[in-house]
């Protein structure tokens, strides 16, 4: 029994192990190349006890974590996206004469705490793991604010996230206690048995709930949560929007998906229409803000925000079809957003470092003849954030289509066609701008020469992206047996 | 498993015509002319020998297709959601792939001289909108369908924003977003239709076959059919979703414009003949009346838009939107002799609007202008072109003898036994046509040469590519029957009513 524990708390150990190894090299030997390989070599050691762990499952780990197929996914998933961010990190601090090292220490723990999250079975490991993943970001995102150039930005970025994260936070710690204080426990399991002994639902136990989907809605940046998503995008360092991008929405939309779907709170009318509000706004705004932007960050952020509303359509859809299908729409849907995100901001981050970041959409002209490969990779993610068929976009959104469709949700519906012809407008004109002529070759940051992880991580999201879109039979298969825990 | 060789031979050799750029700027053209080439030869093996080529027995049986269906393959893709390779070709598609590999060629002609910048990646482009046309004239299952109606639709993007002229940007936007959103209307519909099937059968296919037939709960049938008739109408297209047409045409290199006249424009009708109406014969009989009104209105309305049109390709770009009228009045009459008016529209109008093109892009790559009010007096300077237009303007204006005369003809014929109001009007279309094209030799050819215009006459590729258009359209002309012949089997298996 506390040998399969032990097998099953692998990754959050291995996880532990490396934070606290890379903690103490850096103590003796800074060396940003050394902490740097030691933080992937870590991740991945992390990332590979999945073998161990999958014959064990399910199990609940104490009361607090739940490691099962589900969570195994997106933690599987959470330390991909934290290697890609160790990577990009890399050559983008290269130059930057601060000390480093600490850098990696943040991503870990941040890692730690997104992993902790998608674990997460009680309201006591989901605060943890979102203050751990929320703290450590406050400082990735300030990083660079010595950089001589762009001291401004990650700053402001920084604490405007640090004084809203921390709001939101009391408010959703204030939602558990009011639900606490209604039905007497925090397991997530254990809530539906405790409101059938409580009887009828009252207005205290209701408004408990709307304060934690409001706190899951801010990290998940849903409108009207969704003001800093822009600005902090665009104020932090290219690899923690990344973060921020993937990482961070996959662990909240991990727990946030189980929540509702296990304590049937998905089921309150008042739970629905609040969501169904939010998509809707999130479509509408998120797309037609992204119009105006003339930064691709900024631009990304917005997007981020409408694909966000996509997804809660298939977790609505829950209400009325068999929870299976739309946690493997929604799992689907982020794994392909998750992939789409690394490798759009992949590319941006090839094209920047501590000092200047290339991110605004003139710098784009005439990328595509400039340096097609990585304009290339970038054509494919904005292809599949459109959702065109042979990307992973495209299946992605055949299944908001599909459960959209058996739910019978047409309002949704009909805002996701709005929303996504608006959003073809954005992602072309982008792919125009790069299929430009390229004005003059001065000042060209894509012909600087850039290392092997970052071509990987480009490689290997592309990849994975065509391979979705193309094939995804294989993965529509491991993600239907996991789905069958729901 | 031919359809797949056809469609994974144009794959690959625009991948290889990319590639092929490095080592020589010349290399991409010659590829893509062996690709076409080697395509071409398999479509005519098809012709002469349907039944020993590919034919797949054993998945035919597996489908419970015989008959019409001259090549059937499938194999499982997605299995999840019953989403299978489903190719097959009965006489009509084999008529439409045939059309398609040939405008191929000629598009190729005309792109041989006129593309010179980028030439890897133009030819790659291409090549794979040629690879999504087969594929949407092949493809048996709805979700493979959509797929390769996306596929064709992004090499085209790109062809009409690199290689276009001076207004590109906002041509190949408003293409791009007209397409896209009509089909995702459709991509709705298909899937609106695959759920009604699911919830009365209780299995989740997206084949052809399957859901022929499918039951829909009352108040939905009209709304699933609207998804498909909306993309089928913006692709086509009718009024009042023609409006990305004329930009796109005269934005887009000669290359582009002959393909998207040639070609793209058919797979509207052929969405309608092989799924609107098939799949919702009932909700499409109460709707022909309003579809035959927008054909009518499309005939008549840019007819007359066309007549004021000073840019010679816009012109042109109007004068298909009036044509395709024809097609769709043809498809709603559901007569026999309507359908096979409207496949013989779109075969022949595939060549003469391809032939026009080429000849307005010719004049714009030699004088530099599209604007009709600068020309003048050409016949002088280029015999040779003035002929080849006066030949297919009279083709499109549908002179008998040539294979626009035998569609429209058929459409009238077939549509008057519905509605005699609706055959007149259209008949009108045919008399205005003849204006609005002779205004055009009599502006851009005839007159005072006022500029000294000095034009290079057609060049050899040229005439070989319109010299191949002039025999297909007298072919059409002059023996309709076998091609009738072919489609007709398809026709009956779709249930268009035969009068004997």
């Amino acid at each position: 029994m506390y040998s399969n524990l032990i097998i099953d708390l692998m990754q959050i150990i291995m996880l532990t192990i490396s934070t606290v190894v890379v903690m103490m090299t850096t103590a003796f030997k800074r060396d940003h190349g050394l902490i740097s390989g030691l933080t992937v070599f870590g991740l991945f050691a992390s990332l590979l006890t999945f073998v161990f762990i999958q014959p064990v499952l399910p199990l609940e780990a104490t009361q607090l974590l739940i490691i099962d197929e589900y969570s195994l996914f997106f933690s599987n998933l959470i330390i991909v996206g934290a290697i890609g961010v160790a990577l990009l990190a890399y050559p983008y601090f290269q130059n930057h004469n601060v000390q480093n090292e600490e850098f990696y220490i943040l991503l870990m723990t941040a890692t730690l705490g997104a992993v902790v999250l998608a674990c997460s079975n009680h309201f006591v490991s989901f605060l943890l793991g979102m203050e751990m993943m929320g703290v450590s970001l406050y400082a990735m995102i300030a990083y660079p604010v010595h950089a001589a150039k762009s001291a401004k930005f990650p700053l402001e970025a920084g604490v405007k996230y640090l004084i809203l994260s921390a709001l939101t936070s009391g408010i959703t710690l204030f939602g558990i206690a009011l639900v606490y204080a209604y039905i007497g426990t925090m397991g997530f399991d254990e809530i539906p048995a405790a409101l059938e002994a409580a009887g009828e639902l009252g207005p205290v136990f209701l408004i408990g709930v709307l304060m934690i989907v409001a706190g899951a809605a801010f990290k998940l940046s849903l409108v009207p949560f969704h003001i800093w998503t822009p600005d902090v995008y665009e104020g932090a360092p290219v690899p923690v929007t990344a973060f921020l991008a993937t990482v961070s929405k996959a662990a909240m939309l991990a727990v946030t998906l189980r929540l509702l779907l296990v304590s049937n709170a998905i089921e309150l009318n008042v739970v629905t229409t609040v969501l169904t509000v939010m998509a809707a706004a999130s479509i509408i705004f998120g797309n037609l803000l992204a119009l105006l932007q003339e930064n691709v960050k900024r631009l990304f952020a917005y997007s981020s925000i409408a694909h966000l509303g996509y997804l809660l359509v298939i977790i609505i859809a829950a209400a009325k079809i068999p929870g299976t299908l739309s946690v493997e729409g929604v799992s689907f849907y982020m794994l392909a957003y998750f992939v789409m995100s690394l490798s759009g901001f992949a590319v941006i981050s090839a094209l920047s470092n501590s000092e200047k970041e290339y991110d605004q959409l003139a710098d784009f002209r005439g990328l595509f003849w400039r340096n097609s490969w990585v304009s290339a990779v970038l054509i494919t993610v904005l292809l599949s954030l459109a959702g065109i068929p042979l990307t992973a976009g495209f299946i992605g959104k055949f299944y908001i289509f599909t459960t959209g469709v058996e739910s019978e949700l047409w309002f949704l519906l009909t805002m996701l066609i709005i929303g996504s012809a608006i959003g073809l407008y954005y992602y072309l004109r982008l792919i125009y701008i790069m299929l430009q002529p390229a004005e003059d070759d001065t000042n060209d940051p894509a012909a600087v020469s850039l290392p092997l992880g970052v071509h990987a991580v480009m490689a290997a999201m592309t990849a994975a992206i065509i391979y979705l879109g193309v094939y995804p039979a294989p993965m529509i298969d491991t993600l239907q047996s996991l789905a069958s825990a729901f | 498993m031919i359809l797949v060789w056809l469609i994974t031979i144009l794959f690959a050799g625009g991948i290889g015509a990319w590639l092929s750029e490095k080592r020589n700027p010349e290399l991409p053209r010659v590829i893509a002319l062996a690709t076409i080439l080697l395509d071409l030869f398999l479509v005519v093996l098809m012709l002469v020998a349907p039944g020993v080529l590919g034919l797949d027995s054993a998945s035919q049986a597996e489908l419970g297709q015989t008959g019409e269906w001259l090549i059937l393959s499938s194999s499982e893709w997605i299995p999840r959601f019953g989403v299978a390779f489903i190719f097959g070709a009965d006489g009509l598609g084999l008529l439409l792939i045939t059309l398609t590999v040939f405008l191929g060629l000629m598009s190729l002609g005309s792109a041989w001289n006129e593309i010179k910048e980028r030439t890897g990646f133009f030819y790659f482009n291409l090549l794979w909108t040629l690879a999504g046309v087969i594929g949407v004239f092949t493809a048996l299952d709805l979700f493979l369908f959509f797929f390769f109606w996306e596929v064709m639709l992004i090499p085209m993007y790109f062809i009409i924003a690199i290689w276009g002229h001076e207004n590109k940007e906002y041509a190949a936007m408003k293409f791009f977003i007209f397409t896209q959103v009509s089909g995702m209307l459709m991509l709705l519909a298909i899937l609106m239709l695959v759920f009604f099937h699911y919830q009365s059968t209780g299995e989740f296919t997206f084949s052809y076959f399957d859901l022929l037939g499918t039951a829909i709960p009352d108040g939905f049938g009209f709304w699933v059919m609207l998804g498909f008739f909306i993309a089928f109408a913006t692709k086509l297209p009718t009024v009042p979703f023609h409006n990305w047409l004329p930009d796109a045409h005269s934005q887009a290199p000669t290359p582009g414009s002959v393909i998207l006249a040639g070609i793209l424009l058919k797979t509207g009708a052929y969405g309608l003949i092989r799924f609107t109406i098939p799949l919702f014969p009932e909700v499409s009989a109460d709707f022909a009346p309003t579809a035959m009104l927008l054909g009518v209105i499309s005939i008549l309305y840019t007819a007359k838009v066309a007549f004021s049109q000073n840019d010679l390709k816009r012109l042109i770009a109007y004068t298909s939107v009036s044509h395709m009228g024809f097609v769709m009045l043809g498809v709603y009459a559901w007569t026999s002799q309507g359908v096979q008016g409207a496949v013989m529209t779109m075969l022949a109008h595939g060549f003469s609007a391809a032939a026009l093109f080429m000849l307005a892009g010719g004049l714009q790559h030699r004088i530099h202008t599209r604007q009709m009010d600068k020309m003048g007096g050409l016949w002088g300077v280029a015999p040779k072109m003035g002929f080849m237009a006066v030949f297919f303007t009279v083709a499109a204006v549908g002179m008998p003898g040539l294979g626009n005369f035998i569609g429209e003809f058929l459409v009238l014929l077939g549509s008057f036994r519905i509605s005699i109001a609706a055959a007149s009007l259209a008949a009108i279309g045919m008399v205005v046509a003849a204006v609005y094209s002779l205004i055009v030799i009599q502006k851009v050819f005839h007159g005072e040469n006022k500029n000294n215009l000095v034009v290079e006459d057609l060049t050899t590729v040229e005439m070989i590519c319109f010299g191949l258009m002039m025999i297909g359209l007298l072919w059409m002309g002059m023996y309709p029957q076998s091609m009738l012949n072919m489609s007709e089997p398809t026709l009956r298996s779709l249930g268009v009513l035969f009068f004997q």
